[in-house]
């Protein structure tokens, strides 16, 4: 059963794209995913709006100071497990407006990334390659977070034992 | 109970899920199709719920918790009662019980989608329920019952011959029951709209996939009800479920999404107009 769960995750990430002050490039490749050409439902990923339902947290554009509430906001709303992907030059460094006054830097000045893709804007080719890439840490974590509740439930027996 | 009840029961219980589930797979996938795409495997809907069962669970009011089995449970009860061949009246107030709990998970929550959903939601139930009550109504005045036990037993004719436009009225029903285009104001299947996921907004992880599954019921529930209209030949029962749920697909992809102030009106009229139609020609034919 904790098998069957752990290939689901995989075959069915539903992403939600967060644009975090991109210059709306990357963004424009993200939305490309999602037409005909490429098609990514085809592998089970559904372009969500709502962080609640989500798995992958597709982010593109920097990071400035008034957007990293709600970036951490998005980001904390999801529920386990989850992974973040940072999409561009911009996503993953701070780009081009690395140097501006306003700007933090990439995302993962905020929140943990675990896979990023460059270009400037990015392929979509680039960011399915990304997702995929980030799918793989997705199971390891499905895994983990697996065990944690199993552990947890371990912990009780014990504590029960013992009374 | 005897051993037939018990086989339709289990039936119910088990089968139902799985031909729903199939159903929403096939569902994506001709709507893939129809939007030039290739689509996702036709087990899709399967992995999204074993995947949210294993998410964390995330609540905000236990309200939530309680509304979302209810649901389930009333949908289960009406797939149960259709195969046990109940009364449609007490069929009917049980989905209309369902209904109400899922508006009520999403009234529990704070948030303004699921707010605004559930309000939708609940013009939407207000839309197709007398809808399927003159449905209803039309097949009592055709077969002399409402439980349809006794409608197979004693009618044997396809109902849609008689009762064509009150098929007609159903089709309708059904488009705003499945939550699909042009009447899925509430919520939507197909990526995001503009109160992001309406009713189904806050519930999230396993309650979604609670939520799901009561769909893929709620879905074979429907199918059954359109099965009834043509209960005689198997084959053509086959035909005609099939041919309404490809229709309701297609209505889906050509449609754009409307709003309540269109919906409420146009329903009723149609529907009210097309079942007193059918009516007039029943009374017609018994004198
Ligand atoms: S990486 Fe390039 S295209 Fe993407 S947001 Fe930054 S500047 Fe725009």
């Amino acid at each position: 059963m904790k098998r069957l769960i752990n290939t689901s995750r995989v075959k069915s990430p539903w992403l939600i794209h967060f644009d975090c002050g991109s210059c709306n490039g990357c963004d424009i490749e993200v939305l490309a995913c999602l037409t005909p050409v490429y098609d990514i439902e085809r592998f089970g990923i559904l372009n969500v709006g709502n962080p609640k339902h989500a798995d992958i947290l597709v982010v593109t554009g920097t990071v400035n100071h008034r957007n990293k509430k709600a970036l951490k906001n998005v980001y904390d709303q999801m529920p386990e497990p989850k992974v973040v992907v940072a999409v561009g030059a911009c996503g993953t460094t701070g780009g081009i407006f690395r140097e501006a006054y306003n700007v933090v830097g990439g995302v993962d000045k905020i929140i943990p990334v675990d896979a990023y893709v460059s270009g400037c804007a990015a392929k979509p080719e680039a960011i399915i390659d990304g997702v995929v890439i980030a799918l793989g840490k997705l199971a390891e974590k499905g895994k983990k977070v697996d065990q944690g509740i199993f552990e947890r439930l371990e912990n009780t027996q014990n504590f029960i034992k013992s009374r | 109970m005897n051993m037939n009840d018990a086989i339709a029961v289990l039936a119910a219980l088990f089968l139902a899920p799985l031909i729903g589930g199939l159903v929403a797979g096939l569902d994506r996938k001709v709507t893939a199709r129809l939007q030039g795409r290739y689509g996702p495997p036709i087990l899709q809907p399967f992995y999204d719920v074993l995947k949210l069962f294993g998410k964390e669970k995330m609540i905000v009011n236990y309200w939530q918790i309680v509304c979302a089995y209810m649901y389930l449970v009333a949908n289960i009860l009406t797939v149960v009662l259709l195969a046990l061949q109940s009364d449609l009246l007490l069929i009917f107030f049980v989905l209309a019980v369902g209904g109400v709990f899922l508006v009520i998970g999403a009234l529990a929550a704070e948030s303004p989608y699921s707010q605004i959903g559930a309000q939708r939601e609940l013009i939407q139930m207000l839309t197709y329920e007398p809808l399927l009550i003159l449905v209803f109504v039309g097949i009592y005045l055709e077969t002399g019952s409402f439980k349809i036990s006794e409608i197979i037993a004693t009618y044997h004719e396809p109902l849609l011959i008689s009762l064509p436009l009150l098929f007609v009225v159903m089709g309708y029903a059904l488009v705003i029951k499945l939550k699909k285009s042009p009447f899925d104001i509430a919520t939507s299947h197909h990526a995001h709209q503009e109160i992001v996921k309406g009713v189904l907004t806050e519930y999230s992880g396993p309650y979604l996939g609670i939520i799901e599954i009561s769909h893929w019921f709620e879905t074979v529930f429907l199918l059954g009800l359109c099965a009834l209209f043509w209960h005689t030949s198997f084959l053509w029962m086959a035909v005609l479920v099939v041919a309404t749920y490809f229709g309701e697909v297609l209505v889906d992809n050509v449609c754009a999404r409307l709003t309540w102030r269109w919906m409420l009106p146009h329903a009723w009229t149609g529907g009210l107009i097309m079942s007193f139609a059918n009516y007039f020609w029943i009374f017609e034919k018994i004198k």
